[in-house]
């Protein structure tokens, strides 16, 4: 989706502020420990809870802090799934800010960690592209998950390497499975993607799947 | 300030410190979803503990810098780490990355600097959670676009001959920076060498740092 998250050369965030902390409070780690704990039981995948985030109000995502995004689509994950809904959320905040406590239940054991998202895939098409192929990305703007960001689209790089098959995040973001697609590392010339704002020699590599790819001519 | 609001903080579970201000809507709407998944069964608190422990345990950046001073010394390390770092960290004891994971090598021509401009994707194997400058907004959005001002911003000025390589982590695969050796270090152990190997210079933001400037 064109989403406000896809913010490769944006301008306007002004610079960049050294905030060395990965946590600044213990929310956020509980937060943290939520939703890898959800994804571990298999309540929602990765990209679902990536799309979660994607999917906040514009105005709302560039408000929020790094964990309040989190909890957000923390929230949206577990709704959409069908494990909480919005009133007995809304109902627990009064009732744990009138009496002060947060309930808690028995304590159980978790499943095995399930097998891993995120390695290649044995399964998949043969790849269509080598090293060194010229390719050119589509000119695509769909609505749902993508990791085709909007700077990279129909432009000019080539193959660096290939990955394997991969989980394709378009597909397991709604739910259509894992579709197993060739993965590649992209280069792409500043020059194409910038024009003359490209801020000297250099190049950005993406890792992008076949499917948004067509060879170049 | 005052203390005399109607909110009572203390929590049946160990949240680990008291909070002398009103919750914000995000904590609130955490704590609600946390106590409802445990009331049903879905979670445990020991659970969510431990995971929190985890995080609190673990050593970060000083696994990859681990891995970067092993390539130093070794080069037929570095030949298989730069050829498949997802199993390589495995030599020097390091828990098998979760994601595919690639090494890129500085060298005097070439500089390498990670981000990613669509979410936080970052190289936990080896580097742990990411600092929140990674993940804002200005990090984000600029470094494919004017990565030598952002250097420069960081402290790293670059000859307009190096070519810079920005590694945008948009699927699966993360990205771990071999930062150049620096000159005087021939006889220096492996532990020693790895302090010289700061987070920041395994995103790319910085260099490896002299000996001197940990002395």
């Amino acid at each position: 989706m064109n989403g406000v998250h896809d913010m490769g050369g944006m301008h306007g965030f002004g610079p960049i502020v050294r905030d060395e902390l990965v946590f600044h409070s213990d929310w956020e780690k509980r937060v943290h420990a939520l939703r890898a704990l959800s994804r571990r039981l298999g309540i929602f995948n990765i990209d679902e809870g990536r799309h979660a985030i994607e999917r906040m109000a514009p105005a709302a995502y560039l408000d929020a802090t790094y964990y309040e995004r989190w909890a957000d689509a923390l929230e949206t994950s577990l709704v959409d799934k069908g494990v909480l809904d919005r009133a007995e959320i809304d109902a627990r905040v009064v009732a744990a800010a009138q009496v002060g406590t947060t309930a808690t239940g028995p304590d159980r054991e978790l499943p095995p960690v399930r097998a891993n998202e995120l390695l290649p895939r044995a399964a998949g098409p043969a790849p269509r592209f080598r090293a060194g192929d010229a390719i050119i990305t589509l000119n695509t703007h769909p609505a749902g998950h993508t990791r085709l960001p909007r700077y990279a689209r129909a432009r000019r790089g080539s193959i660096d390497r290939y990955y394997g098959n991969h989980v394709f995040a378009d597909a397991h973001a709604h739910g259509a499975g894992e579709q197993p697609l060739p993965l590649y590392c992209v280069r792409f010339e500043a020059a194409e993607l910038w024009g003359p704002s490209a801020d000297g020699r250099g190049a950005v590599y993406l890792d992008l799947w076949e499917s948004y790819l067509e060879e170049a001519s | 300030m005052s203390h005399g609001h109607d909110h009572d903080h203390d929590h049946d579970h160990d949240h680990g410190h008291h909070h002398p201000e009103p919750l914000t809507r995000a904590e609130a709407r955490a704590r609600a979803i946390e106590s409802l998944l445990v009331e049903k069964g879905i979670l445990t608190t020991a659970a969510v503990d431990a995971q929190v422990a985890a995080y609190e345990q673990d050593i970060g950046p000083l696994k990859g810098a681990r891995v970067v001073a092993r390539a130093w010394v070794d080069p037929a390390f570095k030949a298989r780490l730069l050829a498949d770092a997802t199993h390589a960290i495995e030599e020097i004891g390091l828990e098998p990355s979760a994601n595919q994971l690639v090494a890129v090598e500085n060298t005097p021509d070439v500089h390498n600097l990670v981000v990613c401009t669509l979410c936080s994707c970052y190289p936990w194997a080896v580097l742990g959670l990411p600092p929140t400058w990674y993940k804002s907004f200005a990090y984000r959005s600029r470094a494919v676009v004017e990565p030598r001002t952002v250097l420069s911003e960081f402290g790293l000025a670059l000859d307009d001959s190096v070519e810079v390589r920005v590694w945008d982590s948009s699927a699966e695969v993360r990205y771990l920076v071999v930062p150049e050796r620096p000159p005087g270090t021939g006889s220096l152990s492996e532990d020693e060498l790895a302090a010289l190997v700061s987070r920041d210079a395994m995103i790319g933001v910085a260099r490896a740092k002299a000996p001197a400037a940990v002395a």
